[in-house]
């Protein structure tokens, strides 16, 4: 007599056993399948081309009716499973009871709906079956606005559909970068940017709050504040497993429903495959391990020995135009190496991770041909020693592979990219004197200006020789930032203003970063180029700072920090003085000291008590001195006119009005100013980065003075009759600067490089360029004229304790 | 071995490093992608540098005080005769899990 099977979810899972089964062995059973969606087996995974009106939905039926009625399946389309009673060996439908001798449950898995207000509105939809296809199709048709809640594979798929479909459509992502579970951020950029290109809106770091709406959806509200119209809301945030039968019927379910390798749940009567499962902690969410799921189910039920491993699962993104590929695992394993390779010309990223000898992940984006060949060699754990060089490469490239070209970055700028900043040469027209004979680097200037300036591009310039004219022309050796590039700070600033660059995944990608994500010398440089140049755009990233400037503190050797308060001009007063003497005894700090800076040092405190320590400054007034930062230091005055009997001017006044407009900016290197109130200089202006000596006349200003390493005095800038004016050249002088010089080279080294008289051309002489070196300053200034030291006790102060204590926990 | 739940992926920074204090010392969990971790001994072999307060690149660290630079997969320093201790660590459903079985052996 034939058994009775009864199967539970017409999905793909189920679908591919039932092809064995009914194969192999096709009179072992009475089979009667239920399916809660009214329709049967489709290829879920081509919804999404439906969804873009690439495929229609009879092109992806995979099993029709006649498929079933030549198989002899029963089928009970439309008709939820509601109960499992194995007492009796039940299966209880909408539409009456069933009696089973072997349960197989493939129920998939469901949506995850974030907990929002307004999630049940009309109008907000989930990304799982034909229905929610039809769903999205029909609200696209009426046009408008479509919020995409999710930056992962569906919401992706979902989101360049309903582009296609003529949406206008944003995708909202909490992650920092999209599909985060299967790619770096690297290939995240590019992503990002590939979907921008084609209109589609991307919001990363972006966590929804609400959906708000009149009796339907019309906005997505964000925790930031921000208000995103929407007549279609999309909720692709994740999946878990559908087991609520499994619970229902006391199985055991961890996550998914627990199987052992033969697809046996805890009763040997009952299995279960596909996503509804959980095999030794892994989950599953896609088809490829569920296909194997299946052969093994089939095998099992025909009282075959089968075992399910589970094995390494790619990826890839199914919107049209977009390549990328990603395999293997990233997120375990000692001993470790990455090789990457990107070539910026063409938007190619490639990432491969190794482990003893051994691929273990593959990330790529933009050419992926090679992609099923590094799946293999993931998969069969193939030794690659012997082809480690040339891997990234290739299979082509065991036969001698092309190297990265470092000239693609200067090779991808448009024609009209500016190359010299200071002439405004752009890329075309040097090519066109490059064609026209000018061969060399003298000529080239002669011609056309570029470089002819400051000459901070004169490293870009060659490199246009070199792409013009190939091996005829020999560039000079020049120094890279660090091992992670073959460009100058020079060109990498240059770049980042032409190109444009505005983010640190940009600048790796689009200028061939030969690492993953840098290094500690690239990092803070990068990072600071960044926030000088796009003060509006580009967030700042603490974790590509130095310890000090992360934690706003100075560290000490050993790991205690040190802490100073701003004393404007080097004036303080009881109130100040008290508060410090307070914090001091309250927090047992060991050491209290006054500085070379005319403030005071609080020294070795403990890194947890750093945010109560500030929190009590801050109530008396005081603010970060930054003593710590490649910014603004100390403004060093005398006493001056106020009290001195030699004062010419307000010496003071003036370091206060100087100290608090500058504070909070950072710069190249730290950056410190005396005001002295007479030639008698006790302010020791004239080995400051800006000195100013008052004399009767008005304000002496020098630029490039030092007294650490090396000693040096000022040269003069400028003498100005109006503190006014002295006030406007500090700040473009301070500005040209931020803009221009190397990552720690102090003024005196820049001035070294550039000339006192290119810079008194621009902020002296030329008093247009001056206010608008002012006027930039000013729009950085609207971001970082604060203090960090309240920042850090709102946002973070539990950032600075352990994250966990496990010493109480063993003792126990 | 032997888990520890130890607070969400979230509380560690991207391409950066929390501290964890056990009876046998302090440990750092750095965080070098978005689902990427590493645990290791916190304290700089060569002067005591804290780790989990340095630059985190690829899957390495440069300790803040004097730039010894350390493969976090290894624990072995670059260009430099000195390692620190690693210890296995991973992701589960948006926490991070470490285990110290092999420090507490090491301590016993
Ligand atoms: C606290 C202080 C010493 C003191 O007790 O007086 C100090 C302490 C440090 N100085 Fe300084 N400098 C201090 C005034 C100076 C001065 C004098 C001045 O500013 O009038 C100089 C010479 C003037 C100059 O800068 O040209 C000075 C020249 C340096 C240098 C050499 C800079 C150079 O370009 O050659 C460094 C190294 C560096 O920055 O790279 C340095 C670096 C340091 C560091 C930050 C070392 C470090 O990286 O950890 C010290 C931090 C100690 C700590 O843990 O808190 N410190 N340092 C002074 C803080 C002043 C303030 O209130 O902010
Ligand atoms: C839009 C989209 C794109 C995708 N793209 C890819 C891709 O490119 N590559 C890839 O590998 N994977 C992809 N996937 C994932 C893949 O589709 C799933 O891994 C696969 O379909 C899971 O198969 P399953 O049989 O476990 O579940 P499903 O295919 O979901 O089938 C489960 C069925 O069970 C039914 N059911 C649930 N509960 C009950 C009940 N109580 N009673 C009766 N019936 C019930 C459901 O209605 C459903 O029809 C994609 C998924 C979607 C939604
Ligand atoms: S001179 Fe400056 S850097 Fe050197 S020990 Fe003294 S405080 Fe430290
Ligand atoms: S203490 Fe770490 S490098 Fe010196």
């Amino acid at each position: 007599m034939k058994r009775k099977l009864v199967v539970i979810g017409a999905g793909m899972a189920s679908g591919r056993m039932l092809e064995h089964l009914t194969e192999d062995a096709p009179d072992a059973f009475d089979i009667t399948l239920f399916n809660a969606e009214p329709r049967g087996n489709y290829n879920r995974i081509m919804l999404s081309p439906v969804l873009s009106g690439e495929k229609t939905y009879a092109e992806i039926v995979t099993h029709d009716d006649a498929w079933y009625a030549e198989r002899g399946i029963a089928c009970r389309f439309g008709e939820h499973v509601t109960r499992i009673d194995r007492a009796r060996k039940m299966v209880i439908g909408q539409r009456g009871e069933l009696p089973y001798d072997r349960l197989v449950i493939a129920t998939g898995s469901a949506p995850f709906i974030i907990p929002v207000p307004g999630r049940d509105l009309p109008g907000v939809v989930t990304y799982r079956d034909l229905d929610d296809t039809n769903a999205m199709i029909e609200a696209a048709r009426r046009g408008g606005a479509a919020v995409v809640i999710g930056g992962g594979l569906l919401g992706l798929e979902a989101a360049a559909g309903l582009k296609a479909r003529g949406m206008d459509v944003t995708v909202v992502h909490l992650m920092g970068h999209l599909m985060e579970r299967q790619l770096d951020e690297s290939a995240g950029y590019l992503l990002q940017k590939d979907l921008e290109s084609r209109g589609i809106r991307v919001l990363t770091r972006a966590a929804t709050k609400a959906i708000i709406g009149k009796g339907r959806a019309e906005a997505v509200l964000l925790e930031d504040g921000r208000t995103l119209p929407a007549d279609l809301v999309v909720m692709a945030v994740g999946i878990r497993p559908e087991t609520r039968l499994a619970v229902d019927a006391h199985l055991s379910v961890a996550r998914g429903i627990e199987v052992d390798a033969a697809m046996r749940t805890s009763d040997p009567d009952i299995l279960a495959i596909g996503e509804c499962v959980e095999f030794d902690g892994h989950l599953f969410g896609l088809v490829a391990p569920l296909y194997d799921q299946a052969r093994v189910a089939a095998d099992t039920l025909q009282g075959r020995e089968a075992r399910f491993v589970v094995r390494e699962v790619a990826t890839k993104l199914k919107v049209t135009g977009v390549n990328l590929f990603s395999a293997g695992d990233f997120a375990e394993g000692e001993g470790r190496e990455d090789i990457v390779f990107r070539d910026p010309g063409r938007g190619i990223y490639k990432r491969l991770v190794i482990e003893n000898d051994r691929l273990i992940g593959a990330v790529m984006y933009g050419d992926v041909a090679d992609g099923n060949w590094f799946f293999g060699l993931i998969r069969d754990r193939t030794p690659i020693e012997a082809m480690r060089e040339t891997l990234i490469f290739g299979p082509a490239a065991a036969q001698g592979g092309g190297a990265q070209d470092p000239l693609s970055a200067v090779a991808a700028l448009p024609p009209e990219a500016e190359i010299c900043g200071c002439n405004g040469v752009c890329k075309g027209t040097i090519q066109a004197a490059i064609e026209g004979g000018a061969t060399d680097l003298g000529t080239l200037r002669a011609r056309t200006k570029a470089s002819a300036s400051c000459g901070s591009c004169t490293g870009l310039v060659e490199q246009m020789l070199q792409l013009c004219l190939g091996e005829d022309f020999k560039a000079p050796t020049r120094q890279p930032i660090c091992g992670c590039t073959d460009l100058t700070h020079e060109e990498v600033r240059r770049l980042i203003k032409t190109t444009p660059l505005k983010s640190q995944e940009a600048v790796w990608q689009e200028l061939g970063w030969k690492t993953r994500n840098g290094c500690h010398v690239c990092r803070p440089a990068i990072n600071y180029y960044l926030l000088a140049d796009w003060p509006l755009e580009y967030r700042d990233d603490p974790q590509s700072r130095f310890v000090n400037e992360r934690r706003h503190a100075n560290i000490q050797k050993d790991g205690t920090f040190s802490v100073v308060p701003r004393m404007w001009g080097g004036l303080t007063n009881p109130r100040e003085l008290r508060a410090i003497a307070d914090v001091a005894e309250k927090y047992a700090i060991p050491a209290v000291k006054v500085t070379g800076g005319q403030r005071i040092d609080l020294l070795g405190v403990r890194a947890e008590d750093l945010p109560r320590v500030w929190a009590d400054l801050n109530a008396a007034g005081l603010v970060s001195g930054h003593a710590y930062s490649k910014g603004l230091r100390t403004v060093k005055t005398c006493v001056g006119s106020e009290w001195c009997r030699f004062g010419t001017q307000d010496s003071t006044g003036l370091g206060v009005r100087l100290e608090k407009l500058l504070w909070g900016s950072w710069t190249p290197h730290k950056v410190k100013l005396g005001v002295s109130g007479c030639p008698r200089n006790c302010a020791e202006a004239t080995c400051k980065d800006v000195g100013i000596v008052c004399v009767e006349s008005g304000y002496q200003i020098g630029v490039g003075g030092a007294a650490g390493m090396d000693v040096k005095a000022t040269e003069p800038l400028a003498q100005v009759a109006s503190e006014d004016e002295a006030v406007e050249i500090v700040t473009a002088f301070i500005q040209l600067y931020r803009e221009n010089a190397r990552y720690l080279d102090r003024p005196y080294k820049w001035l070294a490089r550039v000339g006192l008289d290119w810079v008194r051309a621009r902020v002296v002489e030329d008093r247009d360029k001056r206010a608008r070196l002012v006027e930039r300053f000013e729009i950085s200034q609207s971001v970082y004229r604060k203090d960090p030291w309240a920042e850090q006790v709102r946002r973070h102060a539990d950032d600075f304790a352990p994250l966990a204590d496990l010493r109480l926990e063993a003792a126990e | 071995m032997s888990w520890i739940d130890i607070g969400p992926i979230e509380a560690i920074p991207l391409r950066g490093a929390r501290r964890v204090r056990t009876p046998h010392g302090c440990v750092a969990v750095f965080r070098t992608d978005a689902l990427e971790v590493f645990a290791a001994s916190a304290v700089c072999p060569h002067r005591g540098g804290p780790l989990d307060e340095g630059i985190v690149h690829g899957t390495r660290v440069t300790c803040p005080l004097h730039n010894w630079v350390f493969d976090l997969a290894t624990g072995q320093a670059v260009d430099e005769d000195a390692r620190i201790d690693t210890f296995p660590a991973r992701i589960e459903a948006g926490r991070v899990l470490i285990d110290l079985t092999r420090l507490a052996d090491r301590a016993a």
